[in-house]
């Protein structure tokens, strides 16, 4: 009985030709925001239609699942073919471990000259592409036009720390909430501490801590970063119960109006609509956004970015076909088309002309100013010490510890990581 | 061969008695080695080996990729045994285990002296005390989540209906953890009072029908008749609060991520969340190992001393 049965099932297999044979592409991602999936099944509808014997299965998890689970997927032989990354030291330890594909035979040529070579090189390990970029985003304020306006802050005056500190102290003053973060999800404070680091210390504090000169990242600008932190943390600006709230809670309040600023990604323009009690978020006219402000005296620039380089990993043994999909999705078409749907701003060389969306626009002009693009510290320094860069923030922000045990803790972290 | 034949030949009347339940024995043996072989293979499988692995990770410092190579000795358990969010953890699954011991058991007893007893709409009532334990644990947190919530939430609706400011009990450092036994609690004491009922209409009629023919008070009888005549299943309703105390994971994990700052993690969240999330297997498996030390030490200890007479 089994066997004719399984005869029958290799006949079918044999008679169904090349046609039939339906080769999976296992695609794991982590958007939840309405355009940016539909932009997705788009593109995966598009490919199945050119490629008839490919089938692109789209599968989900939220961000904080997605960064529990991963690990595990990629051990068992039903690891992802094509899987979400912020890149930076999450993306070498798997790359380590040897369940990322090398692509770099793939890559080179036409696909790398797409590339900004910035972007690209985020992907390169050891000599080697594990994946591409897809998107290149920035964290700043967004801001809440009419709330400014009602305060009377006038957010060109927000040019230093110090502007934004009397800024608060404005809002507070008019009864308003001066900014919507998301204290539970930890990685929205570290956004603080980290760019006022990068602001302080520049890139060369940042290199010296990660090569282990002087105090790593016990050294002074670390602890003046806290200290900064911390004079805004006296302020009071989040709004009540920030440290129970989650990311989307906070884009909820700040696209509710209820909150004049929020320090995030560029992604925040679609959260702060998904997230909103009405489901449309601020008007248009009322969402602005602007740069992480310079600390006076500080060693970095102004023009010094902090972001993601996100974008697509080929995990190990993975079909062709996944590799040919990537392709397709990073062509400059398709991206392109993303970018004139102001969904992100691709990585990739001649896509100005096609981004009118303001905000679009504005990333992108910052972007191709940077002077120095630094990768979120959390994804950068790997999920370990990562994570407790996230702790001190948090805990920094609760006024549960002081600067320099703060910079000590993620120090003592990173020590123990690379004994 | 030659036996068999020569008891064959021989004593035929009792030969075939003899013959058989040399069999049924040999047949029971078989039969305990073809039922065991399954459980035990998936014991060995499920239980024994990842409890071994876990302990031998427990020595290396392993990101979960690979096989583990860094042998650490006992860091992990030196820097598990410093960490300061560790010890809150323990003092947060001591306060579970606390306040189930001291509010939880206490009120599914009391309600289960009450509900044992036959009358109207009983079942109504024993039903209604014992739906939260059925609902799975992180529905429960959600739900929760949902009633502590300051800005959309129950408490957002009571606050504003009083007028006052509102509340943000999970934001807070010093009341999370009570927040999240308030709802341990109110989850887990129907299922205890269900095993009282149990015990409680086991007891013999008659015994506390002389009490009452005697002028016992309700009172009296509860506590110098039924308690004592429950004590066996107050005993095992206390060793399952402790274990499951010991244990706690869904209902923080969904309510509070350990938060705020780490304020509400239990033993099992810390290890999820400073094991699993952070990509460090071999210290989340030093926290398992601890956890397994306590958790079989107090069962032993327990049953020896406790429930020895059972």
């Amino acid at each position: 009985m089994y066997k004719t049965v399984s005869m029958a099932s290799l006949l079918a297999g044999l008679f169904a030709g090349p046609g039939l044979a339906e080769t999976e592409v296992r695609w794991l991602h982590l958007e939840g925001d309405g355009p940016v999936v539909e932009f997705m099944e788009e593109l995966e509808a598009g490919f199945e239609a050119k490629n008839p014997g490919v089938d692109v299965k789209m599968q989900f998890l939220g961000p904080e699942a997605f960064k529990a689970r991963l690990t595990t997927m990629l051990q068992s032989d039903d690891r992802p073919h094509l899987f979400y990354t912020w890149a930076g030291g999450v993306m070498r330890a798997q790359a380590d471990a040897g369940f990322l594909k090398d692509i770099t035979a793939d890559v080179e040529g036409a696909w790398k000259d797409s590339f900004s070579p910035g972007a690209l090189s985020a992907y390169e390990y050891n000599g080697a592409y594990y994946g591409v970029p897809q998107e290149i985003n920035q964290v700043g304020f967004w801001y809440n036009r009419r709330l400014f306006d009602e305060a009377g802050v006038d957010p060109e005056s927000i040019k230093t720390w110090d502007d934004l500190l009397a800024a608060v102290a404005r809002f507070k003053e008019a009864g308003i909430t001066p900014i919507a973060t998301g204290g539970a999800d930890k990685w929205p404070l570290h956004f603080y501490w980290t760019h006022l680091a990068g602001r302080i210390g520049g890139k060369e504090a940042f290199d010296a801590a990660l090569a282990g000169e002087g105090d790593g990242f016990a050294a002074a600008p670390f602890v003046a970063a806290g200290e900064r932190f911390v004079e805004l943390v006296t302020l009071e600006p989040f709004q009540d119960g920030f440290l129970a709230a989650g990311h989307s809670d906070a884009a909820g309040v700040f696209g509710d109006g209820q909150a004049a600023m929020q320090l995030q990604g560029s992604w925040n323009r679609f959260s702060q609509v998904s997230n909103s009690a009405n489901g449309k978020g601020l008007p248009e006219d009322e969402l602005a956004w602007m740069p992480f402000p310079m600390v006076e005296g500080g060693a970095g620039n102004a023009t010094d970015t902090l972001g993601g380089i996100n974008g697509w990993l080929v995990g190990a043994g993975a079909p062709q076909e996944a590799v040919d999909f990537l392709r397709f999705i990073t062509s400059p078409e398709n991206q392109r088309e993303a970018a004139a749907r102001g969904l992100h701003v691709p990585p990739m060389k001649g896509m100005s002309d096609v981004i009118e969306d303001p905000f679009s626009k504005q990333f992108a002009e910052k972007l191709a100013a940077s002077t120095y693009h630094q990768i979120f510290w959390d994804q950068d320094l790997g999920p370990s010490v990562g994570r407790v860069v996230n702790d001190v923030s948090t805990e920094l922000a609760a006024g549960s510890t002081t600067p320099e045990q703060a910079a000590q803790t993620i120090q003592d972290a990173w020590s123990f990581e690379n004994m | 061969m030659t036996m068999l034949e020569a008891s064959r030949s021989g004593r035929a009347p009792t030969r075939r008695p003899g013959l058989r339940a040399r069999l049924m024995k040999s047949d029971r043996f078989v039969t305990a080695v073809v039922f065991l072989v399954p459980a035990l293979t998936l014991f060995t499988l499920f239980v024994m080996m990842p409890i071994g692995e876990a302990a031998w990770y427990s020595l290396f410092r392993w990101n979960g990729f690979g096989a583990p190579t860094n042998h650490v000795g006992l860091k992990n358990f030196q820097m598990l045994m410093q960490m300061d969010a560790f010890h809150t953890a323990l003092k947060n699954t001591g306060l579970i285990i606390f306040f189930s011991l001291i509010v939880q058991l206490p009120l599914g007893l009391y309600l289960a002296l009450i509900l044992s007893q036959k009358f109207r709409g009983v079942v109504l009532w024993r039903s209604l005390f014992f739906l939260p334990y059925i609902l799975a644990e992180v529905a429960t947190g959600l739900i929760w989540k949902f009633v502590y919530d300051g800005r959309h939430g129950l408490a957002a609706g009571i606050t504003d209906a009083l007028g006052v400011d509102p509340v943000y009990v999970l934001a807070d450092q010093e009341l999370a953890v009570y927040a999240v036994i308030v709802v341990l609690v109110w989850k887990f004491f129907g299922f205890h009072m269900m095993l009282y009922i149990a015990g409680l209409q086991n007891i013999p009629r008659d015994v506390v029908e002389s009490a009452q023919i005697d002028g016992a008070s309700w009172w009296q009888i509860a506590r110098r008749i039924k308690i004592p005549m429950i004590a066996p299943v107050i005993k095992l309703s206390v060793f399952f609060s402790i274990l499951g105390g010991l244990q706690v994971f869904d209902l923080v994990w969904s309510l509070t991520r350990g938060g705020p700052v780490n304020s509400s993690h239990t033993v099992v969240s810390f290890l999820y969340d400073f094991g699993i999330m952070r990509m460090r297997i071999g210290f989340g498996s030093a926290v398992g190992v601890v956890l397994f030390v306590v958790c079989v030490g107090f069962a032993f200890s327990y049953r020896r001393i406790f429930m020895k007479e059972d």
